[in-house]
């Protein structure tokens, strides 16, 4: 009737978590005769008496609301089809696309041509994993000029940081703008030095995502780089 | 003349030196490199990704694929020719069923998750190797599994119950000219660790029951030790950069 391991240590597969009816089996955990097992290679964490695992690697998984960028790899009768780094493409339909009118004859390559970028916003997932995507939100667009790096999804909230600490931290040492797909995939934009610096920035993010204190570790990285300190990085409480 | 000392001085239970690594190759989604004596296995993870030809495809569960494939130059100065053999699509074909039971692939319909595993050098146990390696490098890729899977050659060797055989073991009435009639059974094993279920048995060679039953209990230990190797190469991937920066 006991736990057998500690917040933030590292457990693979079918390592046992606790004992006894105690805990809850949370995400990436199971249980089998009264002991809880991990699922997968993750960091434990302990929210009262629930148990769960964050993964340190592994595919993305979709969930309606998250923010993916994604490669327009086809054109359909009435919509597009999205490349999004996964086992699965999502659909783009005509109606999500543009809010203005768009013409019966109308060449839909005009509006998006294949091999274009998207950042688009998941709306719909099924038990097969069709996505349907949408594009007509505030925020959503093309991707146009930059540059796309792709990282592992499960390093993408160390990237973004707590209420976006991380994010705004490279934002405001390299003057880029930065879009943060939840898949992985990532849009920089700004100057080529600037991007250069960010893509280098994030890498090292996603090397080292498990260790605390990134944030610190980045800034120096950040400012020993472009020789510039820079106090008050976070956006004014106005952001969502 | 019976077969006493082991010809590497090993005790019977005795596994030759091991070494693993996990997250070798950058470019796959997961990795590993497992060493077992002069057996050298590198395996590679990819996916979930599509899976075609189309009709390969799965709705209910993303499936698993294995490839096996022994370096030309692996051998002992034989050229072995690259590319698909019999014997590489069986031993593919038992990796993919003794890794099966314990992947969970349920959230990946009409996907494919695909190992493969290369050998630099062989010198017998290359499918436990393999199959010890493909486990690790699932891991590293983040795949959803109920349990390791350990893997590990046993056998009888004249009279005496031993674990992880080397090919002069495997052929030793060739280099031990005492022991010319002597019987030898190989008896590749993988393990689920946490219940010791069996997931790969097969065995080549004569051998009787109580035998069998005794090298499977021998099979026990030697995974374990198999399990704690897996376990430290995972841990250590990440706790490598803990100390770096």
């Amino acid at each position: 009737m006991s736990i057998v391991v500690n917040e933030r240590d590292i457990v693979i597969p079918g390592e046992a978590l606790a004992e006894g009816l105690d805990f809850l089996p949370g995400d990436n955990t199971y249980r089998e005769n009264e002991k809880i097992y991990s699922k997968v290679l993750g960091l434990v964490s302990i929210a009262g008496r629930v148990l769960k695992i964050t993964p340190l690697s592994g595919p993305y998984i979709f969930k309606p609301g998250d923010k993916i960028i994604g490669e327009v790899i086809d054109i359909l009768m009435s919509g597009w089809r999205i490349k999004t780094g996964t086992a699965y493409t999502a659909m783009l339909s005509m109606q999500d696309a543009s809010s203005r009118f768009i013409r019966k004859d109308e060449d839909l390559s005009r509006i998006l041509a294949v091999g274009d970028y998207v950042v688009v916003k998941v709306t719909k997932v099924t038990s097969q994993n069709l996505i349907d995507v949408t594009m007509k939100e505030p925020g959503l667009h093309k991707v146009n000029g930059g540059r796309i790096i792709k990282i592992n999804s499960q390093k993408v909230p160390r990237v973004i940081g707590k209420k976006g600490s991380m994010i705004s931290l490279i934002k405001a040492h390299t003057n880029c703008d930065i879009t943060v797909g939840q898949n992985g995939l990532i849009w920089l934009r700004g100057t080529p030095e600037g991007e250069q610096l960010a893509a280098e920035a994030i890498k090292i993010i996603e090397q080292k995502s498990h260790q605390e204190g990134l944030t610190e570790k980045m800034e120096q990285f950040l400012v020993s780089r472009t020789g510039k300190k820079i106090e008050n990085y976070m956006p004014e409480e106005s952001s969502e | 003349m019976v077969y006493k000392q082991r010809l590497d001085g090993r005790k019977d239970d005795e596994l030759r030196p091991m070494e693993a690594k996990a997250g070798v190759i950058p470019n796959a989604d997961g990795s590993a490199s497992f060493k077992i004596g002069k057996t050298w296995a590198i395996a590679a993870v990819y996916g979930p990704r599509e899976l075609y030809p189309r009709f390969l495809q799965d709705p209910q569960k993303g499936v698993l694929r294995c490839h096996y494939g022994m370096m030309p130059f692996s051998g002992s100065g034989e050229r072995i020719r690259p590319g698909n053999s019999r014997r590489a699509q069986e031993i593919a074909m038992v990796m993919t069923k003794s890794l099966e039971p314990v992947v969970d692939l349920s959230s990946f319909p009409n996907a494919v998750v695909d190992v493969f595993v290369d050998l630099p050098q062989t010198d017998a146990g290359t499918r436990c190797a393999a199959i010890s390696a493909a486990s690790i490098a699932l891991a590293d890729a983040g795949i959803p599994m109920k349990d390791m899977i350990c893997s590990v050659a046993v056998g009888k060797v004249d009279t005496k119950i031993v674990a992880d055989l080397t090919y002069k073991e495997e052929q030793i009435h060739e280099f031990n000219p005492e022991s010319h009639d002597a019987t030898v059974a190989d008896i590749p094993v993988a393990m689920i660790h946490n219940t010791k279920e069996l997931t790969l048995l097969q065995l080549d060679g004569d051998i009787t029951k109580e035998g069998l039953l005794q090298a499977l209990e021998l099979a026990k230990g030697a995974t374990e030790k198999i399990y704690q190797l897996q376990k430290k190469a995972l841990k250590e991937k990440f706790l490598m950069g803990e100390k770096q920066l």
